[in-house]
């Protein structure tokens, strides 16, 4: 008989929708035990090549039934930096666990679910974080005399900041914001990650070596040629897509209309949910509707449900959506755990208009009724606005998500950096090299938006591109 | 991000205005007239925008200028030489386009007045035939008198009261001025009504006319669009897209209903006993 997969420990929906506590609980150490257990150890495993990093997924998860924790954790961080991180954010049903053998629904090995490889990788990864274990540093004396620049401390920055320092390579990393981390830091709320996983992971590289300078803008305060002549033999660039898209609809500059990036960063960067502790302020209401279906939107409805709950013990939050629930791309663990918290789901609508009171404040949305159409370039069917459909929703906070574009900062003064139509960063993709000889770059800046690891996966090419350009440089 | 030095520049009337001198070397050997910082008083405390009103790079300083408002200027006005701000970055958003534009008029009113004297000055420096307005309540709300007369070939003051100047509004002494003269370009920046005004008295001159936005902004790097603003009937952000812009195209009724968004939670936060 086949083994059942074990269910991961999560917070009530009833109590964690009022507080911004973490959701997911992680494995014990039995239930990793178990999990590790369900593994058959294929001889040719599929999953490494699932993830953009490469971890051996197949060695760590055989040295976890053998209870060799510390050796689990040297073989995750070999490939990837941030455990902890990454088996609480990787959208691993799409990558390591798409490629699982279970989910062949042909094998022999078939099986209900496909290993729990990135619960597994979080217990390995906070295991190493309890217990301080020490992390494998390869340092080789002739890089240590270089010194690398990486601008932008989200996770592309910071896995390829962890991937040189290892070597010895001595790295600053420069931050626009008071804090590090990106992405990691604004964008995704404690609920999903702790900031103390956050800043452990930080900290493992500032142990490493690595320097942080906050508050510093390469683009404003510094340019980059100034970086370049200040002694750094490469610059890394992981700008990141940080420009919110807006829908371009009449209406859409009145108060209590956020983007998710500002609903956002004021909830995670800023602790408005603290208010009046933090000083931040950021407005609630009794009817809040989030626009999208990625996981940003997923956070901030979460978000603005918890503070619901925490205000008015109550919460009325709903997400639109164009298409229905199969085209969403969330992952399919953030919807679930927003639906079981209590948002609720609108879809096939499409806003035209927002409508405001006479101080400016908005209080309904217009929206057309959409149908299914043909597929579009992404492959999900297109949705299509009924005529003559229009109705209106009340609202008092409605939130925007519906994606980003590549941050111009930098760019918009550097005009040897070369782009694509969307303004992203072209690179050569084998070494992730941009226009500018010694400068690379990687992440959102020049994929568009992508995952944590996909970054990360950019970032290591990149290492390896800046590591093989430092053997051409003097310094 | 030390202080070194902090002074009321006035207390008068519950209005104070103070000003810090700040260490940031970076900034203060980048930062142009038209460019603002954005501080955070202590690791609890808001991002807040202020503009650069001077900067001495040899000393690797700068200086700012803010009226106490709500609770971070208040903050800020309660700290003291030697300590330091949790955060400082810049210099950001568009620096003004300094030129020889001709003869050009600089209105500013009330803590307005220090964002409009780094432009006075390099407009001087550049040749233009400078003509200064300054706003203010009464007399003991002005700040910046003399260095502005220094930089101006003209000067005039206005307060609404009459204790000082002319009475009534920067906008009288501006609408006499161009009804007499040609004027090449109109700056200015001041509270919301009076930038309005001024675009609205300027349009029916045709005088080019940039005013500053005082947007409410987080990031103020672009990420968030909270200083979003209409201008010309497309949305721009304040903080990278300006925070200068066409007057003639602002609107006006917008801003000043985002400016408001948090009126309610920063009375709550001000009647608690913070600093």
């Amino acid at each position: 008989m086949k083994k059942e997969p074990v269910n991961v420990r999560e917070a009530q929906a009833s109590t964690r929708k009022g507080n911004f506590e973490e959701v997911v609980m992680g494995y014990s150490e039995d239930q990793a035990l178990l999990e590790a257990a369900r593994c058959i150890q294929c001889k040719d495993p599929k999953c490494i090549a699932g993830c953009p990093v490469g971890i051996d997924i197949k060695k760590f998860i055989h040295e976890i039934t053998k209870k060799e924790y510390p050796a689990a954790f040297a073989t995750i961080r070999e490939k990837n930096n941030f455990p902890s991180i990454c088996g609480r954010v990787c959208p691993a049903e799409y990558q390591c666990r798409k490629t699982c053998v279970f989910t062949k629904k042909d094998s022999l090995f078939a099986s209900k679910e496909a290993i729990n490889i990135h619960f597994l990788e979080r217990f390995v990864g906070d295991y190493g974080m309890n217990n301080k274990v020490g992390a494998p540093k390869t340092s080789d004396k002739t890089l240590s005399k270089y010194k690398v620049a990486i601008v932008g401390s989200g996770p592309a920055g910071l896995c390829c900041a962890g991937e040189l320092a290892r070597y010895g390579v001595k790295v600053t990393i420069f931050e626009a914001l008071q804090k590090p981390g990106g992405v990691l830091r604004y964008g995704i709320p404690p609920f999903r990650m702790p900031r103390d996983i956050l800043d452990f992971e930080i900290d493992y590289l500032k142990k490493l070596g690595v320097e942080f300078v906050g508050n510093f803008i390469i683009g404003r305060t510094k340019t980059l040629d100034e970086l370049l002549a200040g002694g750094y033999s490469a610059v890394f660039l992981g700008l990141g897509a940080g420009i919110p898209s807006f829908l371009g609809i009449p209406g859409e500059n009145l108060c209590n209309i956020y983007s998710a990036n500002e609903f956002l960063t004021r909830i995670n960067l800023m602790s408005a949910y603290k208010f009046p502790e933090y000083h931040t302020p950021v407005n609630i209401g009794k009817k809040v509707l989030v626009i999208g279906g990625g996981n940003t939107a997923m956070d901030a409805a979460r978000a603005a449900l918890r503070l619901q709950n925490m205000t008015m013990r109550a919460s009325d939050t709903t997400i639109i959506y164009r298409r229905t629930e199969v085209e969403m791309p969330a992952r399919r663990l953030e919807i679930e755990h927003a639906k079981e918290e209590g948002v609720k789901f609108k879809f096939l609508m499409q806003p035209v208009e927002f409508l405001g009171d006479e101080n400016g404040f908005v209080k309904k949305m217009r929206c057309l009724e959409c149908k299914l159409g043909d597929p579009d370039s992404s492959g999900r069917r297109r949705p299509v606005p009924i005529e003559g459909s229009e109705f209106d929703i009340d609202c008092d906070i409605a939130v925007i998500a519906v994606g980003l574009k590549a941050n111009q900062i930098l760019i918009s003064v550097t005009p040897e950096l070369k782009t694509d139509k969307y303004g992203d960063l072209i690179v050569n993709k084998e070494t992730m090299e941009t226009s500018i000889k010694g400068v690379y770059a990687g992440g959102d800046i020049v994929g568009g938006e992508g995952t944590v690891i996909e970054a990360m996966g950019m970032a290591k090419t990149a290492a390896n591109g800046i590591l093989e350009h430092l053997k051409t440089v003097s310094c | 991000m030390k202080i070194l030095n902090k002074e009321i520049l006035l207390d008068s009337g519950g209005v104070r205005i103070g000003m810090l001198e700040v260490l940031s070397p970076d900034i203060a050997l980048k930062a142009k007239p038209g460019q603002f910082i954005v501080l955070m008083a202590s690791e609890k405390g808001e991002r807040v925008p202020l503009t650069v009103v001077e900067k001495n790079p040899s000393k690797g300083t700068i200086r700012l200028i803010f009226q106490e408002a709500g609770l971070t200027t208040r903050v800020l006005g309660a700290m003291k030489a030697g300590e330091s701000l949790y955060s400082l970055v810049g210099p950001l958003g568009h620096p003004t386009e300094i030129k020889k534009y001709g003869k050009a008029i600089i209105v500013g009113g009330g803590v307005g007045i220090a964002e409009i004297y780094p432009v006075a000055k390099a407009m001087k420096e550049a040749g233009n035939h400078v003509t200064t307005v300054l706003g203010a309540r009464s007399k003991d709300l002005l700040i910046l008198e003399k260095e502005l007369k220094n930089t101006s070939d003209e000067f005039y003051i206005a307060t609404d009261d009459g204790s000082y100047g002319r009475k009534g509004f920067t906008t009288d002494i501006l609408e006499e001025l161009l009804s007499k003269g040609k004027y090449d370009l109109v700056y200015s920046v001041g509270p919301i009504p009076m930038m309005k005004r001024t675009s609205m008295v300027t349009k029916k001159f045709n005088a080019k006319t940039i005013v500053s936005l005082n947007a409410i902004m987080v990031d103020a790097t672009g990420m968030c669009g909270c200083c979003r603003v209409t201008v010309g009937g497309k949305t721009y952000f304040s903080c990278v897209d300006g925070p200068e812009f066409d007057a003639s195209l602002v609107d006006w009724e917008e801003l000043i209903k985002r400016n408001r968004i948090y009126d309610d939670k920063e009375k709550h936060i001000c009647k608690l006993n913070i600093i």
